[in-house]
């Protein structure tokens, strides 16, 4: 009943007398076709991003009835001498690069051993393929199994090997609790980057490489000289793609560490998440939203300007 | 030439002994929360836990089981992964054939609309959204978690059909129109049956990204009594201690069946062609 409230409102502009088509083009039928799919996206993915950038710019907060102004540019001065919001912010960008960073060195060496001929090696690609298939909630309470302080794994096999001498407490120390959550990061995102970069390797040329082992090159000589440059493209999709997921980490920490302890782990999206819907600065959590997207950009924009520079040069 | 042979000898150790190491990475936490699955409630209570299980159990299984607040979260989210599902491709179906089979600007914005909405955020959408599904009613409520699953499920979903539907050879369409079957009669008994394998993939695509999503739930769904299974199960790592965990661990290996099984079956699509037999036979 409440779906057919999402039904687009009849055009007027239907009778308006319109050229033919160029032969090919989508004609009115298809066009048809196509409006069950576009109204969700319009009304419910669309419209709440235009929305989301509006209330950037106006004291919104949550509860029905309550008068909102437009009120400008004030959220993001209120942004800027936020303190917690700068330690959100410097969390998260420590979190993004140094997961997506690990992420590519992990998943290249993995790619890299996948594809010479080695034994176990299906059992290597179809465990790397695992996180994928699992639910992010699960995820982090599957390493918060681990990394428990009595009952986990983590802890047991360190106090055996005779590196810690009593339990640590992973989750919960001010100075372990980020890296911890950055293993966590980069497990999870080993499908991915592993099997983009493998695509990659299987297509670089066999006969390049074959002409540089002549040439005298070492195996490290080929893989800078060779294999790199050719896989530049793919290594700039990844990483960006990578980055900006990362960025948007929510569920797993969310679960891990609810950004704890005292915001040693409080990405920007778990700050925006607290400020919303747990305090209901509705206004205030648009706008950090609206700052991170133009940081997002900022750096990729950077980084994808650095890397074309260095294909021509 | 022994220097050689030594050499190779050498390096292939090294690399065996790398994968190790990931080998190592990457199963050692899915064996942990196997064997926390198959613990009993006194092991878990002991101050050095051990890999390999002292007295196995399935006892944590069935308490899982017996939990009445997972059972019918599990039921909650059966249903909204079915209805989000089936929703997504009923709507994406239709227009991935117009983005596969004509050329227009749609496709562009469809392509570009996938790119975008990869690098917002969530919480800018998610706010405005909370807003408007507040306004239809939609708030705490599973329709409203349904269609935003449906909704944000689809731009992916599209993708996927319309590379499908660029798999079917036009000569077979064309080749049908010959025979003197009419378009719905050609779309019919020609392109859906081709599209099936394609479909199903589609399906189980959006049951899982429905069957796994959080953040929406979270933020949507504010009664205890329609939770769904994530919620519920992030709600169980409660400062309740350690006796809590064996059936914990139990129940996330079971809510990532789901999920192994659309893995495999999309492992053997890729194995097979898709339209072979269509072109040969």
């Amino acid at each position: 009943m409440t779906l057919t409230e999402a039904s687009p409102p009849p055009t007027g502009r239907a009778a308006a007398p319109r050229p033919p088509r160029p032969r090919g083009g989508p004609d009115r039928s298809a066009l048809s076709l196509m409006i069950p799919a576009l109204v969700p996206v319009v009304l419910f993915s669309v419209a709440p991003l235009v929305y989301g950038i509006y209330l950037a710019f106006t004291d919104a907060r949550a509860g029905i009835g309550i008068e909102t102004s437009f009120v400008f540019f004030d959220n993001f001065a209120h942004l800027l001498a936020d303190g917690e919001f700068w330690l959100s912010f410097r969390i998260g960008l420590i979190w993004a690069v140094s997961v997506t960073a690990l992420q590519f060195a992990a998943g290249m060496g993995l790619a890299l051993l996948l594809n010479q001929d080695l034994r176990l090696r299906w059992l290597a690609r179809t465990l790397a393929m695992i996180p994928w298939a699992m639910p992010p909630v699960i995820i982090g309470l599957m390493w918060k199994l681990v990394y428990h302080p009595e009952a986990g794994i983590l802890n047991a096999t360190l106090m055996d090997l005779g590196i810690i001498s009593e339990n640590l407490d992973w989750l919960n120390d001010f100075a372990l609790a980020l890296p911890a959550i950055i293993a966590v990061g980069v497990w999870t995102g080993m499908p991915q980057t592993t099997i983009v970069l493998l695509a990659g390797l299987q297509n670089v040329s066999k006969e390049l490489h074959e002409a540089a082992e002549m040439d005298g090159a070492g195996v490290w000589r080929r893989f800078t000289q060779v294999t790199l440059p050719q896989l530049r493209t793919v290594i700039i999709a990844i990483t960006s793609l990578n980055f900006v997921w990362n960025m948007n980490e929510f569920a797993l920490v969310y679960v891990l560490t609810q950004g704890g302890p005292g915001g040693q782990t409080r990405l920007p999206m778990l700050y925006a998440y607290e400020e919303a819907f747990r305090y209901g600065f509705f206004g205030y959590a648009s706008a950090m939203g609206v700052a991170i997207v133009i940081v997002v950009l900022a750096v990729l924009g950077l980084y994808l300007r650095r890397q074309l520079k260095e294909a021509e040069a | 030439m022994a220097s050689m042979s030594v050499r190779r000898t050498a390096a292939r150790t090294g690399q065996y002994l790398a994968l190790l190491c990931y080998l190592v990475f990457l199963a050692a936490p899915l064996l942990w929360l196997v064997s926390t699955a198959l613990k009993t409630p006194q092991e878990m209570a002991r101050l050095d836990p051990t890999w390999i299980p002292l007295a196995p159990t399935l006892g944590n299984f069935a308490e899982a089981f017996g939990e009445q607040d997972l059972i019918g979260a599990a039921e909650r989210s059966l249903l909204v992964a079915l209805a989000s599902a089936v929703l997504t491709v009923a709507i994406a179906l239709p227009a991935s054939y117009v983005l596969a089979r004509y050329k227009s600007v749609l496709n562009r914005i469809a392509l570009g609309w996938v790119l975008v909405s990869q690098v917002f955020p969530f919480i800018l959408v998610i706010i405005a959204l909370f807003m408007i599904l507040r306004q239809f009613g939609l708030v705490n409520s599973l329709v409203g978690l349904v269609i935003v699953h449906a909704t944000f499920c689809l731009p992916f979903v599209l993708w996927m059909l319309q590379g499908y539907v660029r798999g079917i050879p036009r000569g077979l369409e064309e080749a049908a129109a010959v025979d003197g079957a009419g378009r719905w009669r050609t779309l019919a008994s020609v392109v859906a049956p081709l599209l099936a394998p394609g479909t199903a993939a589609a399906l189980m695509f959006a049951f899982i990204s429905s069957w796994n999503e959080f953040l929406f739930a979270l933020i949507l769904i504010k009664d205890p009594e329609i939770q769904t299974l994530p919620l519920v199960l992030v709600s169980f790592t409660g400062p309740e201690g350690v006796a809590r965990l064996g059936p914990l661990a139990a129940a996330s290996l079971l809510a990532t069946v789901p999920s192994l099984l659309f893995f495999a079956f999309i492992q053997r699509q890729f194995k097979g062609g898709l339209v072979d037999g269509a072109v040969k036979g």
